[in-house]
Order: structure tokens, then sequence, then C-alpha cells
């Protein structure tokens, strides 16, 4: 086995100031008083570019949250049962394409996708055995899904109510995020002007319903997995922020009650110092905007308050033990920069969907950066530095002249429908390509360091077969089983709550306690509001 | 280029699709969200050389073979399929078994695969 080192391998000169590939700001060699703005801003301050706490990690860590679906509810409710009982404390819901995309197990579209991104959800009964023997009022539940998150939140809130859970204890988070979907993970039922109404929607259903559940998380993370820079991502991510508000206020909701529900879910990438600067930046400019944009008041309207994730793209098929390190070095620039959850990705990920070992020395890493490295001991120990402070004020900079222009084309929906930020991306995921191909971008066991054989050397999770068999079965006995007048009349219900102005949240949680399904509550999106075709932009 | 099943990771796709460009092959992108059924019918009324499918859901398996068949019953079993996406090696070896020319993993370059195209692709221009 020889390992080379690519001789065609250009590195940038030290010193050389351009544009960063990764990150989209310009970076010096060094940094000195000049550099800096000494704002004498202590943490747990406005407009917290130090972080929202004044104590940090200190009055508690992080919440290490891994994402976890496949196959059945009972296999997920398995691994969710292993996952609390390894230390981790919030839930974190993968589901599969289907359920994400608003079909049934025994729809056409849903041959051969049947649980194997993520589990499978089609109807109240599945969700019932997702969360056996795990207390809703105790645990906080993330649930990633957009398009049918609607759905799954009225699920969630039956199944609650059913079990005698008040609705004010539920915890969570939805992501929710429909203006990400059209940029970047392209995952939608209708044209993005209805999907925002749905989104506004659950935003007034949580605030007038549940006051611990977060109704968005407004993510950046696939945006930059799509190929964007870090700047890109920043803006983007805000500027979609600012959609939502603004969608809220104008439906007459104060943006002191929603203001301090929405999250945040930012990537955290190669570029160390950069990602950390990216979180500060985002921090400090979401502040200014729920302030001087929509006038919010208080403080706690005004933190941004953040999940973040290490990123997937940035791990290789190739040596793939490597992973372990680029996913601790991004989870520590994480942690520096404050967040207050975090998804550590496994080292097979670029291979097959993590294996139960891979999942575990993920999470062990941010259990050994929060218990062993002494890092959470201090609060964002970057403040003050020269080069972080630049890099921050860079950030912000570049990501505010972005949403400008956003706001000059008309405000980031407009701007989704021109198709703006998609080409954008494909742009830089080319460049990034092209660099990385020439060898001005190295990575490790990739273009540079690589041996042969690079095959897989670790063991994949393989899945069950038989799981699309039982799911389909299933929701067909569950669609035979229930009262089919009171399905059809919440079914109509909802209909006519789609053609109205009202919210329907409401209509949404009688037809799932009715055990409508997923697939027959999407295809009445797809009736009342039209189905978005990708118009293809290359 | 297709994107067939629900899947909407579209990056790789993409870029594959702008490489092949710039190697001067014509290209069409057929967007996502596409059944097997669709992908041959845009085939056969494109009458396209080649298929390249782009997979990240782990459909690979189900959604490969439903192409091939598709385009077999439309009498167009020559058009050469090929993919790429986050497949194992076990089922790569499957794939090429039932006729797919080649399978793409994640890291591989931009410039191999507009040679292996060139090279396995009838008509280049």
């Amino acid at each position: 086995m020889g390992i080379k080192k690519d001789s065609k391998l250009r590195r940038p000169s030290c010193g050389e100031a351009g544009a960063n590939l990764l990150s989209g700001i310009g970076v010096n060699a060094a940094y000195s008083a000049v550099d800096l703005d000494a704002s004498g801003e202590g943490p747990g301050e406005y407009p917290f570019t130090r972080g929202i706490h004044r104590d940090m990690y200190r009055g508690r860590t992080w919440t290490m949250r891994q994402f976890a679906g496949f196959g059945s509810a009972r296999d997920t409710n398995r691994r969710f049962h292993y996952l609390l009982a390894q230390g981790q404390q919030g839930l974190s819901t993968a589901f599969d394409m289907p359920t994400l995309m608003g079909y049934d197990p025994d729809s056409p579209r849903s041959l051969g996708e049947v649980g194997r991104e993520g589990v499978s959800v089609a109807t109240i009964d599945d969700l019932e055995l997702l969360f056996e023997g795990i207390d809703l009022g105790a645990v906080t539940t993330s649930m990633t899904v957009n398009c049918t998150a609607p759905i799954l939140l009225a699920m969630y809130v039956a199944l609650a109510d059913r079990r005698g859970i008040p609705r004010a204890r539920l915890g969570g988070t939805l992501q929710n995020d429909m203006l990400k979907e059209f940029i970047a993970q392209k995952e939608w039922i209708s044209p993005p002007a209805p999907s925002m109404r749905l989104v506004t929607d659950v935003i007034e259903f949580c605030s007038n319903e549940l006051p611990r559940w977060n109704p968005v998380s407004i993510s950046g993370y696939h945006i930059r997995e799509a190929g964007a820079t870090a700047v890109q991502e920043l803006a983007f991510t805000l500027a979609d922020g600012i959609g939502y508000v603004q969608a809220a206020v104008d439906r007459g909701l104060d943006p002191e009650v929603f203001g301090p529900r929405l999250s945040f879910f930012f990537n955290v990438h190669n570029d160390f110092l950069q990602e950390i600067a990216k979180i500060r930046a985002a921090r400090r400019m979401w502040a200014s905007i729920m302030r001087d944009r929509f006038g919010a008041r208080s403080d706690r309207a005004c933190l941004m308050r953040t999940h973040a994730q290490t990123s997937g793209v940035s791990l290789t098929a190739q040596q793939p033990l490597n992973n372990v390190a680029r996913v601790a070095l991004q989870a520590m620039a994480a942690v520096l920069a404050g967040v207050q959850s975090l998804h550590t990705n496994s080292l097979d990920e670029t291979l097959a969907l993590p294996s139960e070992e891979a999942v575990t020395v993920a999470l062990r890493t941010q259990q050994i950066i929060a218990e062993e490295t002494g890092v959470a001991a201090t609060v964002d120990p970057f403040g003050g530095s020269y080069a972080m402070e630049a890099m921050t004020d860079a950030m912000e900079s570049e990501a505010n002249a972005i949403i400008e222009r956003i706001d000059q084309a008309g405000g980031i929906l407009a701007a989704v429908e021109a198709g703006y930020p998609q080409q954008e991306i494909a742009e830089s995921a080319w460049k990034f390509q092209k660099a990385m191909e020439q060898g001005e971008y190295v990575t490790v066991g990739v273009n540079a360091y690589s041996e042969e054989p690079a095959g897989s050397p670790v063991e994949t999770l393989s899945l069950d077969s038989e799981v699309e068999k039982s799911q389909v079965e299933r929701v067909i006995a569950t669609r035979a089983s229930r009262d089919a007048s009171r399905a059809a009349s919440a079914l109509a219900e909802l209909g006519q709550a789609a053609r109205s102005d009202r919210n329907m949240m409401p209509p949404m949680v009688e037809a799932v306690d009715a055990c409508c399904s997923i697939g027959e509550i999407s295809d009445i999106f797809r009736r009342e509001f039209g189905v978005y075709n990708d118009p293809a932009w290359t | 280029m297709a994107k067939p099943g629900l899947d909407g990771h579209d990056r790789g796709a993409k870029i594959i699709a702008r490489a092949l460009r710039d190697g001067g092959f014509e290209v069409i992108y057929t967007g996502l969200h596409q059944t097997p059924e669709m992908i041959a019918e845009t085939a056969v009324q494109e009458d396209v050389d080649g298929i390249g499918l782009s997979i990240l859901s782990g459909a690979h398996m189900t959604l490969f073979p439903q192409l091939l068949k598709e385009l077999e019953k439309r009498g167009a079993g020559e058009v050469v399929v090929f993919g790429g996406g986050i497949v194992p090696d076990s089922d790569i070896e499957e794939l090429k078994k039932m006729g797919i020319k080649a399978v793409f993993t994640p890291g591989e370059s931009t410039e191999n695969i507009v040679k292996w195209v060139r090279a396995n692709v009838a008509d280049a221009a």
C-alpha cells in the first residue's frame, strides 16, 4: 500500500489574502489591533456576538442531539431508547423520503424508498410506536421535516392529547423551513407562496398552543451542503428568517411572542476560524434584524439560539476513519462558537446510513469535548482576538451585502421564485469542484495523501428489506380499521380550511387523530395549492 | 442526466451535467423527483445515447432496474445507463450484473466521469 502526495498540488501561498473558497471571506496572515473593533461587549449581552448566555456552558452544557431514524417505527424507537441510555438528552427524528414528500408507503412513488433514509410514518399509529415508552412531556423532540411538517406536528400533538399530556408541556423543534427547501434541499409539494402560508400557520398555532415548541428551525445547513460558501449560508439563512418573521408580522403576530421561539440551524464546515466567525456574526446580525427591522424590544426576542451539525459533504469515502478527526474539529468549532445543540456526523455517512458503532463514536466525540477538553468552562474564548473579531466583521458585511440585494429584489420569496439563491449556490458548488480537481483545495485522502486501495474498511449498516412490505400492510390496515366517516369528514373540513384563510392546524390535528394518512393530507395540499415542479436550473 | 425518486440532493447531478456540457456533450437534465417511467419517456423522446442517474437516497436497487425495464419496454434497451451516488460496493457489483454500465461514488472526479462517458457512450459531440 503506497501513500502518494499529489505533485500537481498547489497550495495558496502563506499571507495571501484572496477570497477563501469555502468561507467567502478573505483571510490575512496576521491580524492586529487595527483590525479590532473593541466594542467591549460581554457574553449574554445584546447583540449577542459572544453568545446568548453570560455563563454559557457553565450553566448548562449544549444538547447533544444525534439525528436518527431508519426502517420501521419500532426499529427507530429502539435506537431512541439506546441513544437516551447512552446519555443523549434530546431526540432527533429522521423520516424516510415518502414521509418527507407526502406519500404513503403503498404509493407507487414510494417504491424502494420506504424506511430507507429515515423512519416511515404514515399515520398516527406509526408515531405511537415511534414514541412508545418515551415521555413526551419530559424529552424534547426535534423533527426534521418540512413540506409535511404541519402533518407531523399535528400527529405529535394528537398523540400527546391521547396520552393526556398538556400541550403546554410539549418541547421540541420542527424544521418546517420551506424557503431553504426551494433554495437547497428540494423537498416540496406545493409552490413557494402556499408553502409559506403553511409555515406561518404552524408559527401561529405554536404561539397560541405550544409555548415550548420551536415552530421553525431556520436552516443554513442544507444551503451549505448544496455548495454555498459560509457567507452565502449566513446571508440566505438570515434572509429566510426575515421572510418568516415578516409573514408572521403580516399575520398580526407579535415578534415579542413568537420571536423567542425561532431557532436556527447552521453547518460547521472545515474552515475552523471562519465557521466560528460565521456563527458569531449570525447572532449579531439577527439581534439587529429583530430589533431594528421588526421592533422587538426584549433580549429574548432578539437572541439567536442555534443548533449546529458538522458538515456531511466534508467527509470522504476514502480513508473513512479520517472522518473522525474532521468531525471532532468541526464539533470543536461549533462549541467554541457557543451553539445550543449539536449533531456530530458519523464516520461512515458517505458510504451508507450510519452503523450503531459509528453513531456512538460521533456522540463520544461531543462527550470528550464537553468532559475532557475543558473548553466548555470559558465563554467565547476567541472574543477579542484580532483575527476572530475581524473575520466576524467580514462575515457580517459580506452577508449584509447579499441580504440588501435580496431586499432590493422584493424579498426572499421573490428571490427564490426567480431562482437567485439556487443559481448562486450551484455556481459556488461548481467553483469548489473545479478547485478540488485542480488541486487548489486539498482534501486529505482524496487529492492528496491518497492510498490504494481506498475502499471501505468499515462495517456499514444494511437494512431489512421487509420494512417496505410491512409498512404497506400497516397503512392499509389502519385505513381499513378507522372510523371511515370521521376520517372523510375530517379531510373535507381540512380542504375547506385550505380554501379559507383559517389556520389549518386545528383541522389537521383532528384529521390525523382520525387516522388520516400523510398521503391523504398531502393530496389535499396538491389539490388545493397545486404541485411545484423543479425549474431544473443548472 | 436524471434524478429518479424522491431525493432532492441535486448538487452532484448539476455538477456532472455542467462538466459533461463543458466536455462537449449535449446534456438534458430532467429536474427532480422523476419516476423511472418519466425518465425512460424523456430518453426516448430526446433520443439520448446515455442516461446518468444520480441517487443519494439508498433506493438505487429499486430504481435502477426499473429504469432498465422501462427502457426495454420502449425498445430503447441499447441506451447506456450509468449512475452515481451513495452506493455500497456490494450493490455496485449487482447493478453491473443487471446491466448498469458504471456507478461512480463520492470523491470521483468529473474529469474521469467525462472521460468514461466519452469512451462508453456513442455519438459524443
